[in-house]
C-alpha cells in the first residue's frame, strides 16, 4: 500500500443527513433491548431455547455477518496474491467495512455469551481447549480484527497529518475553556500528534504488507473454522448440510461473497454519493465470482451425490426447498455473470450481486439454523427484541461506514482512477478506459 | 499468462482445502482403545422405576446450592410451595417422565447426563469448562470458566446441558454424578441412594453392564433386547433397559460412532502442529512481497518513495 494515499479521497459532505437519524433511531432501539437483556437475561429477550441455543445472533450477526465482512479478505488476496492492483482503489473501503463487520460481530458475541465477563479465559493458555472449534474461531476473529484495525490506520495517519487543522481548532475552541486551560499547550499537543502520525505513517507502509498477509491467513483459518463448528452436530444438523467438508464450503462461500459484497457495496456507494462507478474493476470483479461459484457447487453437489443424499434434496420438503433456493440463487446468480454483457451493467451487476450474496448467506443460515433440528419438539423464531438487537448492530455498522468515509479517506478517487492499471488484467478494457497516469 | 493465474488462484484457494480432503479418507490411528469400563455409571431400569420422583426431590435437595438449582413454580402455584419442573432445565438435572404407548402400556423414563464416554460437550468447550475425569469418567461442568457461549448445547445430541436462560448471571446446568456433592460425601450418586425400588443401580460401568445383560437374560419377555448406552455413541456410562422402545422414551436413535470423533479429526488434520497455517502464511508473505516489489518497479515512480 507504500504511497498510495492519492488513490483515496474523502467524501465531502454533512454528516448528519436524513439517513443518518433513521439509522440513529434503530441503533437505539437495538441499545435498549440490549440493555434489558443484561438487566434481565437473555431470556427476556430472545426465544433461544435449550434445543436451539444458537439463534440470530449467531447465525446472521457472527456467522453471515462475518462473511458479508470478508469484502476486504477477498479483496486482499486479489490485489496482493493474484497480483492485480488495478483493483486496489476499491481496497479501503472493503476493509472498512470488513472492519465493521468483525468489531460487530464480535459486540453481538458479547450479547450473546451468558457468562462474559467469564471471556478473560480466551487469554489463559490452561484453560485453552485445541479441539474447540470455537476457540480457533475466537482467537482468530480477535486477532483478526486487530489486524483489520492495523491495515486501516493508514487512512487515519494520513488524516491526523494533512488535517487542515479546521476540525480540530474546532474542537480545541471548544475544549479550551473547558477542560484544557492552556491553549498553546493546546495547540502543541496538536501539532505532535500530526508529527507523530506523519512519522509513523511511512514506517507502517513499509510493514504493512506483512499485515496484509496476517489479514489473508486468519480468515482462511476461521472463516473455514466457522464450518468446523457445525461438524460436531451429526445427529442434529439435516445431511444436506452436514458434511465433513463444511470447512471447506464455508471457506470458498465467504470469499465469493466478499467479492460481492465488493460490488454491491460501491454500486450502492456510488448512487447514494452520486459518484462515478468504477465499471472496470466491477466487471473485472464480477468475472472471478462464477469460478468460485462453480467450484463450490460441484463440491456441494459432488458431496451430496458421494453421500446418497441427492434424492432428500429433490424431495420439496420443508428442508429441500431451502436447499433448492440456496442452490438457485447461487447458480441462478453465478450463470448471468458468465455473461460478458451483464457484466458490465451496472443494474444486472446489482441484482447477482445481490442473488450471490442471499444464496451464500442463505447457506450459512441453513447449516446454522435452518437445517438444524434438535428433535423432540423444539422450535425457533427470532422474537421481535432479538430481531431489533441485530438491526441496531446492523445499523451502526451502515452508520459508522457513512461517517467515517467523510472523516477519512476511503473512496476510491475519480481523479486517479486506473492509474494503477500495470498489471494488465485481461477484463476488456474499452479503449476508452486506458489507465491515465496523474 | 492468464489462466496460468487464474490456476494459481484456485491453487492458493486449495491450501486450505487440501489438507481437508486429506480428512476425508478413512481415519488412520484416532485411539479406538475401546471403552473405559472402569467409569463410574448409572443403569437405570425403565421397568421397575415407580415414578414416585424421589431421585427428583433428592437431586434438587443435595446439588441445589451447589448447581444453584431452584424450585419451579406451576401457574396455579405462585408461592413457589411446590416444585413442578416440565422438563430437564436451568434449575433441575434429572427428571421423571411418564410415556403412554396405550391406556395399558406405558413406562416411566429419567432423564439426566449420559456421561459419554467421548463427550461431545467436552470437545466443542472452548475454554475447558466442560471436563472428563480420566479416572472416573465423570463429565463435569465448571462454572468459573464457563463463558456461556452454549456450544456444549448444540452439541449434545441428548440435548442435555440447560442454560438459565431467565437469569441475568447464567450457567448451564447438568448433571455432574453428584460429584462435588453426594459422591464426595457418601460414595454413590444421590438419585441412586433414595430409589426406594432400586430401579437405579450406580457402580462401574463394566459391572453395570453385566447386571444388564443379566437381566436380559434372565427375562427375556420383559425387556426389548438392548442395552441403550452400551454402544450408542462410541458407550456412554449411564445405560437404560426399558420394554418401550427407546425412541418412544425419548432416547434417540444414534450411530455406534462419536461426534466428537469425526470433528476432531477434521480439525486435527488441518491444523496438526500448526503446520498449515505457518505454510500459509509464509507462501502468501513470498507471494506478496514479490508482487508488492513488482509493482514498485513498474507502477509507482510518479508517487515518490
Ligand atoms: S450426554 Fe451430553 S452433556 Fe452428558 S456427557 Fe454426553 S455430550 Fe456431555
Ligand atoms: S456454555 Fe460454557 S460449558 Fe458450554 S461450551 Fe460454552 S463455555 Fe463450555
Ligand atoms: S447423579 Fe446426582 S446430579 Fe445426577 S441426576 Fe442423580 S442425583 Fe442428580
Amino acid at each position: 500500500m507504500a504511497g498510495h494515499h492519492d488513490e483515496f479521497i474523502r467524501l465531502e459532505g454533512k454528516i448528519f443527513t436524513k439517513s443518518f437519524f433513521v439509522l440513529l433511531t434503530l441503533v437505539i432501539i437495538g441499545f435498549y433491548y440490549i440493555g434489558v437483556r443484561y438487566v434481565k437475561g437473555i431470556g427476556a429477550v430472545s426465544n433461544m431455547s435449550d434445543g436451539y441455543p444458537w439463534g440470530i445472533w449467531i447465525a446472521y450477526d457472527v456467522a453471515t455477518g462475518t462473511a458479508i465482512a470478508c469484502g476486504g479478505y477477498a479483496m486482499a488476496i486479489l490485489i496482493y496474491i493474484r497480483n492485480h492492483w488495478k483493483f486496489h482503489p476499491l481496497i479501503r473501503s472493503a476493509l472498512l467495512t470488513s472492519l465493521f463487520g468483525y468489531c460487530l460481530a464480535g459486540f453481538s458475541v458479547m450479547v450473546d455469551l451468558g457468562r462474559y465477563w467469564n471471556s478473560y479465559g480466551f487469554f489463559m493458555p490452561a484453560r485453552w481447549q485445541i479441539n474447540s472449534a470455537m476457540f480457533e474461531v475466537a482467537l482468530c476473529v480477535m486477532a483478526y480484527s486487530t489486524v483489520l484495525v492495523i491495515e486501516f490506520l493508514p487512512a487515519v495517519l494520513w488524516s491526523l497529518e494533512n488535517s487542515r487543522g479546521e476540525t480540530l481548532r474546532k474542537v480545541s475552541a471548544w475544549l479550551h475553556p473547558r477542560l484544557v486551560p492552556d491553549e498553546a499547550k493546546l495547540a502543541s499537543g496538536l501539532e505532535w500528534v500530526r508529527a507523530a502520525a506523519a512519522w509513523l505513517r511511512p514506517r507502517l507502509d513499509k510493514v504493512l504488507v506483512f499485515f496484509i498477509v496476517l489479514g489473508i491467513t486468519l480468515p482462511t483459518m476461521h472463516q473455514s473454522s466457522l464450518g468446523s463448528l457445525l461438524l460436531i452436530a451429526a445427529t442434529k444438523l439435516n445431511p444436506l448440510w452436514h458434511t465433513g467438508f463444511l470447512p471447506l464450503l464455508f471457506l470458498i462461500n465467504c470469499i465469493y461473497i466478499g467479492y460481492a459484497i465488493v460490488i454491491m457495496e460501491s454500486i450502492i456507494s456510488s448512487y447514494a454519493f452520486k459518484r462515478e462507478i468504477e465499471y472496470n474493476e466491477l466487471a473485472g470483479l464480477s468475472r472471478i465470482i462464477p469460478w468460485l461459484t462453480v467450484i463450490w457447487l460441484s463440491v456441494r453437489i459432488g458431496d451430496l451425490v458421494h453421500r446418497g443424499q441427492i434424492v432428500n434434496a429433490l424431495k420439496f420438503d420443508f428442508y429441500s426447498c431451502f436447499f433448492l433456493l440456496e442452490f438457485c440463487l447461487v447458480a441462478g446468480g453465478s450463470m448471468i455473470l458468465f455473461s460478458r454483457r451483464m457484466r458490465r451493467s451496472p443494474r444486472w451487476l446489482f441484482i447477482t450481486a445481490t442473488m450471490i450474496i442471499l444464496g451464500g448467506g442463505l447457506y450459512r443460515f441453513n447449516v446454522y439454523l435452518i437445517g438444524f433440528n434438535p428433535g423432540q419438539g423444539w422450535h425457533y423464531f427470532p422474537s421481535f427484541a432479538e430481531v431489533m438487537i441485530t438491526v441496531g448492530v446492523i445499523a451502526l455498522e451502515i452508520l459508522g461506514y457513512q461517517v467515517l468515509v467523510k472523516v477519512f479517506p476511503v473512496l476510491p478517487n475519480p481523479h486517479k482512477h486506473g492509474a494503477n492499471g500495470h498489471a494488465q488484467e485481461p477484463v476488456g478494457l474499452p479503449p476508452g478506459a486506458v489507465p491515465q497516469g496523474k | 499468462m492468464k489462466s496460468q493465474s487464474r490456476r494459481d488462484f484456485f491453487k492458493l484457494l486449495g491450501l486450505g482445502g487440501a489438507t481437508l480432503l486429506a480428512s476425508s479418507v478413512p481415519a488412520m490411528g484416532s485411539e479406538k482403545g475401546g471403552a473405559n469400563n472402569e467409569a463410574l455409571g448409572m443403569l437405570y431400569d425403565a421397568t421397575m422405576c415407580v415414578g414416585c420422583k424421589a431421585c427428583m426431590a433428592t437431586c434438587k435437595r443435595v446439588n441445589g446450592d451447589y448447581g444453584s438449582l431452584s424450585y419451579e413454580r406451576a401457574s396455579f402455584d405462585p408461592d413457589g410451595l411446590w416444585d413442578a419442573p416440565q422438563d430437564l432445565s436451568g434449575s433441575t438435572r434429572t427428571l421423571i417422565k411418564l410415556c403412554k404407548e396405550s391406556d395399558s402400556r406405558w413406562s416411566y423414563v429419567k432423564y439426566s447426563c449420559m456421561h459419554c464416554q467421548k463427550p461431545s460437550c467436552v470437545s466443542v468447550c472452548p475454554v475447558s469448562a466442560m471436563t472428563k475425569d480420566k479416572v472416573t469418567g465423570v463429565v463435569d461442568y465448571n462454572k468459573d470458566t464457563c463463558i456461556g457461549c452454549r456450544y456444549c448445547q448444540v452439541a449434545c445430541s441428548f440435548t442435555i446441558p440447560k442454560f438459565q436462560w431467565e437469569k441475568t448471571l447464567p450457567q448451564i446446568v447438568k448433571c455432574d454424578l453428584c460429584r462435588n456433592t453426594n459422591l464426595r460425601e457418601k460414595g454413590i450418586t444421590a438419585c441412586a441412594e433414595v430409589c426406594p425400588v432400586g430401579a437405579i443401580t450406580f457402580g462401574k460401568r463394566k459391572d453395570l453392564l453385566a447386571i444388564a445383560h443379566d437381566r436380559l437374560q434372565d427375562n427375556p419377555g420383559r425387556y426389548i433386547h438392548h442395552v441403550y448406552g452400551e454402544h450408542e455413541l462410541g458407550g456412554t456410562n449411564h445405560l437404560y433397559l426399558s420394554a418401550l422402545s427407546f425412541e418412544k422414551l425419548g432416547l434417540p436413535t444414534l450411530p455406534d460412532n462419536a461426534p466428537a470423533e469425526f470433528s476432531e479429526k477434521i480439525q486435527h488434520t488441518i491444523y496438526k502442529g500448526f503446520v498449515a497455517p505457518v505454510a500459509l502464511y509464509s507462501t502468501l508473505c513470498f507471494i506478496a512481497l514479490k508482487n508488492q516489489k513488482g509493482q514498485e518497479k513498474n507502477g509507482h515512480k510518479e508517487d515518490g518513495e
